[in-house]
């Protein structure tokens, strides 16, 4: 009651609202518009988008996709709330993924060559990064490889160095994240575990 | 967590292993992959099953250099970073044959040869396994699948129309229709000859008409105004009476009897 009197006392003296009064969403409401809005959206949509949209806080809309993944779970659905790129998608389960592959009669699409693998390992972990740089760690020119990167926007342009010739710098881009599962770049493994592992050879 | 690493790189020493036996061109094509003269030579020292930190120099000069051959004798152009490569082995392998140099001081530590190989070897590795790590990412995120694009106005240009576009087009076809229409209606208007000759027609094979009925057959006004003037017309130059029964009420056009 001693809170609801309060609004009452605040609520002239706010601002005039920009946003027109709107039926409060009860939790569920909100797990059901969040979910709708990750079905629809054709990139993993964030967190803050989500809350700017909704006009909901961010904690609001954290609690919602986390209760929605709980609901997927509960129900051992075929779908998935997942975190990548920076924001969720809802995505088939990897388990079921060859009844998927039979029903859209799709195969695994052509892989990236070592060569080209090794070439992103070296700018996600190196970023930024220059050619000469990766020459020095690879050993090899990756002139073909930088160039299939950058034609599948796995990589970007970030600048030149500012050291002789301005070398160009290489980063990773947002399709890196998305393609390869990852929710930012901190989810990389650090390069030192794999010291460990190959010495560990 | 010893199985990691056997994880992580299985498939490149599988394919490694199909170069070697491999002949022709699949070699060729299979080279494309190949990931550099670091790379194969770990491969060598994997194969020889010798210490990374204590790599047998001579020896695995001696399988690099057999590999190089093996190229060229196939006609595989052999990438420049490989002979760079062969020209640092030899490098390396002349400085172990050369004794120590005596006349320096015995606490300066002993460099070896092959300490900035091994360091770049080492540091090959991780991104190697790296790679090998986002290969496998790769492969997992390709068993997940994500709805197909959602036709919005963003994803197709065909349907790119608001309503007000809709509007437009349609008020142009209604435009280009009622020009038309017009038209037709001036080729279908009656000649006020046309009018006074139909107008006698049907006075002469019925002795009579009704002004009433034949106003209301007139489809538009500009039709209604010929049809009076031939009335007017009619009744100038024919031997005709117009009678109307009560006030308001219909008239009618009378053909009269000529006295002979």
């Amino acid at each position: 009651m001693a809170e609801e009197e309060v609004e009452a006392l605040t609520e002239p003296e706010l601002p005039e609202s920009e946003v027109e009064p709107r039926p409060a969403r009860s939790p569920s409401d909100l797990v059901s518009v969040a979910e709708a809005l990750i079905f629809v959206a054709d990139e993993p949509i964030s967190t803050k988008m989500l809350a700017d949209v909704l006009a909901e806080p961010k904690e609001a809309i954290t609690a919602a996709i986390e209760q929605l993944q709980a609901d997927y779970l509960e129900r051992n659905s075929g779908l998935q709330v997942r975190e990548v790129a920076g924001g969720w998608q809802i995505a088939t389960r990897t388990e079921l993924h060859e009844d998927v592959r039979a029903f859209l009669k799709t195969r695994p699409s052509a892989k990236l060559s070592i060569a080209s693998l090794e070439t992103l390992a070296v700018i996600a972990y190196k970023q930024p990064v220059t050619v000469p740089e990766i020459l020095e760690i690879r050993g090899v020119q990756s002139a073909t490889s930088i160039k299939t990167l950058l034609d599948k926007r796995l990589i970007v342009a970030k600048g030149r160095k500012e050291a002789v010739g301005r070398p160009i710098q290489y980063g990773t881009s947002k399709e890196f994240l998305v393609q390869f599962g990852l929710k930012d770049l901190s989810e990389l493994p650090s390069i030192e575990d794999f010291e460990d592992l190959t010495q560990g050879m | 967590m010893q199985e990691q690493p056997e994880q992580f790189t299985f498939d490149f020493h599988k394919e490694k292993a199909e170069i070697v036996r491999q002949s022709g061109d699949e070699l060729s094509i299979k080279m494309g992959d190949f990931a550099g003269p670091l790379d194969l030579l770990l491969y060598l020292i994997k194969q020889e099953r010798a210490d990374i930190f204590d790599i047998p120099i001579a020896r695995i000069t001696e399988r690099y250099l057999e590999f190089i051959k093996l190229m060229k004798r196939l006609d595989i152009a052999v990438a420049a970073d490989f002979l760079v490569m062969a020209a640092t082995l030899i490098e390396i392998k002349s400085k172990m044959l050369l004794p120590r140099d005596p006349t320096l001081p015995i606490e300066e530590e002993f460099e070896d040869p092959r300490q900035e190989l091994v360091n770049q070897l080492l540091e090959y590795e991780k991104f190697k396994s790296a790679a090998g790590m986002l290969h496998e990412r790769a492969t997992i995120e390709q068993a997940i699948y994500t709805r197909g694009r959602i036709e919005t106005d963003d994803a197709n240009e065909e349907v790119d129309a608001t309503v007000f576009d809709l509007l437009t087009v349609f008020q142009k076809i209604a435009e280009r229709h009622k020009d038309q229409v017009q038209m037709q209606i001036e080729r279908e208007e009656i000649s006020l000859s046309d009018m006074i000759k139909d107008l006698k027609r049907r006075l002469f094979a019925h002795g009579e008409v009704s002004l009433l009925r034949v106003f209301e057959e007139m489809s538009n006004k500009r039709e209604l105004v010929t049809a009076f003037i031939a009335v007017l017309e009619i009744v100038r130059t024919e031997h005709v009476r117009l009678t109307q029964a009560s006030t308001f009420g219909d008239i009618v056009l009378r053909k009269v009897e000529q006295a002979a």
